[in-house]
C-alpha cells in the first residue's frame, strides 16, 4: 500500500499555533509528532525587576482567554512570597471571578470551537445560519460571563481591579443581583446545551488510553483556586513542591516545554478534575454528567469537552450560591496592604484547561527577582503526543482525511491554549508511494 | 460582493481576537452577514488568497514572522493592526530591555539554543499599516465603529485627546491625588478611563496622543513630587518601542 504523509500546519480553532506530522510507509507508522512552534514570549524574563503592583497586570497578558487564571495564580504567588493574607470576602470574590472565566472559556470551547467538529462544520460561523437559536443562546451565555467579570473586576479579558491583597474596586450588589437572576434563568439554556451534546454523542470517537491525571484537590469543594496537587497515581503533594510533579524538559521541535511525572506523560484539565473530584460537583452538574454518560474514571480524551459542559453547569450553580452569600453579608471596603516581606511563593489554580503554577521570588522593596510559570497546555503536550502514538496505528487503513480529522479533533479536545504555553498546531502527512 | 475579511495572529495573547467574538449578539450576527470571514484560525477552518481587509494581531518577534506579515500585506488591500501588540509593540517589547540571548537563557536555560527570537516590534515597523485599533485589549465598541466606517467607505478616526478627558467625565478622583503615578495625561483616550474607574491607573496601552503635552506632564509630576524615571518605568510596559522611551 502507499505510504502516509500528513502535515497539518497551524491547526485551526485552537488558541495559538501547533502542527501535526505523521509519517507512515507500507502501513507501518514511522513517526507521529506533535509540534509546538509558537514564538517564545519570554514572560519569565519580562517579570524581572518589576514591582509587585505591576506583576499581575503583566501576567494577565500571558493569555487572553485565561487572563483571570493567570491573574489569580500570579496574585497567589505574590501574596505567598510577600507574606500578605487576604480576607474571606476577597477569597469569595476571587472564586466568583474565576467562575466567570471557567464559564466563558468552557462555553467558547465546547460550543464554538469543538461542537463544529461534531456537526461537520468548519466553524461556528456557518452555524449562525443553520443553528441560529443555539448560537444566539451560546453568545448570550458568553456575554453573561463577561458581564459577571465586568462587575467584579472591570473587564473579563485582562481583569483590572484584582490586586495583591484584594480588590481596588468593590462590586455593585444591585448589578450582581441582576446577574444572579440571569444565571438562574441560564440553567435552562445549559439543560438545552446538555441535550445538544447528548444528541451528538455518536460523533465522539471511542478511544481510551489511561494516563496519570493531575489536578488541584480541596477537601471542602470542587477545587479551582485552592487545595493541593492530587495525582491519580501518586496521591497528594503540596503546591510548594510543584516542580517535583511537573519535571519540565525541552524538546527541539517545540518552543513549549514538556512535562512528565509518574508515567511517560500526564493529563490536566476538565477531565482530570472530573476524574479526581467528581464527588464534589454540585447537584445539577452531577445530573448533567449522568445525562451525558460521563463516569469516573474516564480515559477517553475526546470526553474533555463533555467534562467542560458539566463544569459549566457546576460553575453556574456555584456562582448563584456565591452571589447569594455576598448579597446576604454585603461587601466592605478593605485597607490597601502596607507591609511586605521578601521571599519565595507559589500560586496554583485550575485554569479552564488545567493546573497552572506561578512561582515568584521577591527581594527587598517588593521587586521581583525570579519567576517561573508552568502552563496547563504545556503539561498536556506530552500526553497529546502519547495519545497520537496510540491512536494513529489503529487508523492506518483509513483515509488521510479521516486521520487528519481525528488528530485535529483530538488536539482541539484538549482545548490547547498555545499562546499561553507561550508557544503550538499544523498536521503534515508524509505518505510516500512505495 | 461582500468584503473578504481575515484575522491573523502573531506574538500575543489572542485576547483581542477573543474580544472580537464578544461583540454583542445581534451586532455580531449583522456583522457576520455584512462581511465574508475567509480566515480566522482561532475559530474557523479555511484559507484564502486575497483579502479586502486583513486584521493583524500581535507583535513581530521572529524572522519567520517578518516574512509572514510581508506576505499577508502583499495579499491585502487594507491592513489593520488589532490591539496594542500590533499597534505599538505592546507588552512583548518588555523583553527588548534584555539581550535576546540573555532573555532566552532565563526561560529555557541550556536549551536556549533551540529558539529563534528577535526584539519585539509593532507591525508598522515591518510593513505599512492602514489603520490601528488600539488597546490592551481592544474596546469592542470602538472596533465595531471602525469596521462600520470602513464598510461605509469612510476613514475611521481615533480620539485625539488624552485619557484624562474621559476620566474627568467619569467622575474619578485623580490618581496623582492618591499619590500614585498615571499615564493618563499623555495617552490617547477612547477607553473611557476604564482602568482608573476600576481603581487602578492608566498603563498607557493605547499609545501616545498625536501631540502629547510633555511639558504639562512634567508640571504634574513636579506638583506631586514624582520623578520622570518613575513614569518612564510604567510607560515602558506598553510603549518600550516608542521614541519617548528611548
Amino acid at each position: 500500500m502507499s505510504s502516509l504523509n500528513i502535515n497539518v500546519h497551524h491547526v485551526t480553532r485552537v488558541e495559538g499555533h501547533g502542527n501535526i506530522l505523521v509519517n507512515a510507509t507500507d502501513g507501518k507508522l514511522e513517526e507521529v509528532r506533535w509540534e509546538v512552534p509558537e514564538s517564545p514570549r519570554l514572560f519569565e524574563a519580562m517579570f524581572r525587576g518589576r514591582h509587585y503592583s505591576d506583576v499581575q497586570h503583566i501576567a494577565s497578558r500571558i493569555c487572553g482567554i485565561c487572563s483571570i487564571a493567570h491573574s489569580t495564580a500570579s496574585l497567589h504567588a505574590s501574596e505567598a512570597a510577600l507574606g500578605v493574607g487576604v480576607s474571606s470576602q476577597t477569597r469569595l470574590i476571587r472564586k466568583l471571578l474565576f467562575n466567570a472565566e471557567v464559564l466563558e472559556s468552557h462555553v467558547l470551547h465546547a460550543c464554538c470551537l469543538a461542537a463544529p467538529d461534531f456537526l461537520g462544520a468548519p466553524s461556528v460561523l456557518p452555524l449562525v445560519d443553520t443553528h441560529k437559536d443555539v448560537v444566539v443562546k451560546v453568545m448570550s451565555l458568553k456575554r453573561l460571563a463577561y458581564k459577571l467579570a465586568e462587575v467584579l473586576a472591570g473587564r473579563k479579558t485582562h481583569p483590572i481591579s484584582c490586586i495583591v491583597g484584594g480588590f481596588s474596586m468593590l462590586p455593585d450588589l444591585e448589578k450582581l443581583e441582576m446577574i444572579r437572576d440571569a444565571m438562574i434563568d441560564s440553567l435552562a439554556d445549559y439543560e438545552e446545551i446538555v441535550g445538544l451534546f447528548k444528541s451528538l454523542a455518536g460523533a465522539i470517537p471511542s478511544f481510551d488510553r489511561e494516563t496519570e491525571y493531575i489536578a488541584l484537590k480541596d477537601p471542602n469543594e470542587y477545587a479551582f483556586i485552592s487545595g493541593d496537587i492530587a495525582s491519580s497515581d501518586a496521591g497528594i503533594v503540596p503546591i510548594d513542591e510543584y516542580l517535583s510533579v511537573t519535571n519540565e524538559f525541552c524538546v527541539p521541535h517545540s518552543t513549549a516545554k514538556y512535562t512528565k511525572n509518574k508515567r511517560d506523560a500526564y493529563q490536566v484539565g476538565a477531565l482530570a478534575r472530573f476524574n479526581l473530584n467528581h464527588e464534589q460537583l454540585l447537584p445539577k452538574a452531577k445530573d448533567a454528567a449522568v445525562e451525558l454518560g460521563l463516569k469516573a474514571p474516564c480515559h477517553n480524551p475526546y470526553m474533555i469537552t463533555i467534562a467542560q459542559v458539566v463544569e459549566a453547569v457546576h460553575a453556574t450553580e456555584d456562582s448563584i450560591n456565591l452571589i447569594n452569600t455576598l448579597l446576604e453579608t454585603g461587601v466592605a471596603e478593605e485597607p490597601e496592604i502596607t507591609e511586605i516581606t521578601a521571599g519565595r511563593g507559589v500560586g496554583a489554580v485550575e485554569a479552564p484547561r488545567g493546573i497552572l503554577f506561578h512561582e515568584y521570588t521577591y527581594g527587598a522593596e517588593g521587586i521581583l527577582e525570579k519567576a517561573n510559570c508552568v502552563i496547563p497546555t504545556n503539561q498536556n503536550h506530552n500526553n497529546i503526543q502519547k495519545d497520537m502514538e496510540a491512536l494513529v496505528p489503529t487508523m492506518l487503513d483509513r483515509s488521510e482525511d479521516d486521520i487528519r480529522f481525528a488528530l485535529e479533533m483530538l488536539v482541539r479536545a484538549y482545548d490547547p491554549c498555545i499562546s499561553c504555553s507561550t508557544h503550538m498546531l499544523q498536521v503534515r502527512f508524509n505518505r510516500a508511494a512505495s | 460582493m461582500k468584503p473578504k475579511v481575515a484575522f491573523f495572529d502573531f506574538t500575543c495573547c489572542e485576547g483581542c481576537q477573543l474580544d472580537t467574538l464578544n461583540i454583542e449578539g445581534q451586532d455580531l450576527v449583522d456583522l457576520v452577514a455584512a462581511i465574508d470571514i475567509v480566515e480566522f484560525r482561532e475559530i474557523h477552518t479555511g484559507k484564502a488568497e486575497h483579502y479586502d481587509i486583513a486584521f493583524v494581531e500581535g507583535s513581530i518577534t521572529t524572522e519567520s514572522g517578518i516574512e509572514r506579515v510581508k506576505d499577508i500585506r502583499a495579499r491585502s488591500d487594507m491592513l489593520i493592526a488589532l490591539g496594542a501588540c500590533a499597534h505599538i509593540g505592546g507588552i512583548n517589547c518588555l523583553k527588548n530591555h534584555l539581550e535576546m540571548d540573555e532573555a532566552l537563557e532565563i526561560v529555557y536555560g541550556e536549551d536556549a539554543k533551540y529558539y529563534d527570537t528577535i526584539p519585539a516590534r509593532p507591525v508598522s515597523a515591518v510593513v505599512p499599516v492602514d489603520f490601528a485599533v488600539p488597546g490592551c485589549p481592544i474596546n469592542t465598541a470602538e472596533l465595531l465603529r471602525i469596521i462600520k466606517d470602513i464598510l461605509l467607505g469612510k476613514t475611521p478616526e481615533l480620539p485625539n485627546y488624552p485619557v484624562c478627558v474621559e476620566c474627568k467625565m467619569a467622575g474619578n478622583v485623580c490618581v496623582f491625588e492618591q499619590g500614585k503615578t498615571c499615564l493618563g495625561p499623555v495617552i490617547r483616550g477612547g477607553c473611557n478611563a476604564i482602568c482608573v474607574s476600576a481603581g487602578r491607573q492608566c498603563w498607557g496601552c493605547r499609545g501616545l496622543v498625536d501631540d502629547p503635552n510633555i511639558n504639562s506632564q512634567m508640571d504634574v509630576l513636579k506638583k506631586y513630587g514624582l520623578t520622570v524615571d518613575q513614569v518612564i518605568e510604567k510607560f515602558k510596559i506598553y510603549n518600550t518601542y516608542s521614541e519617548v522611551a528611548k
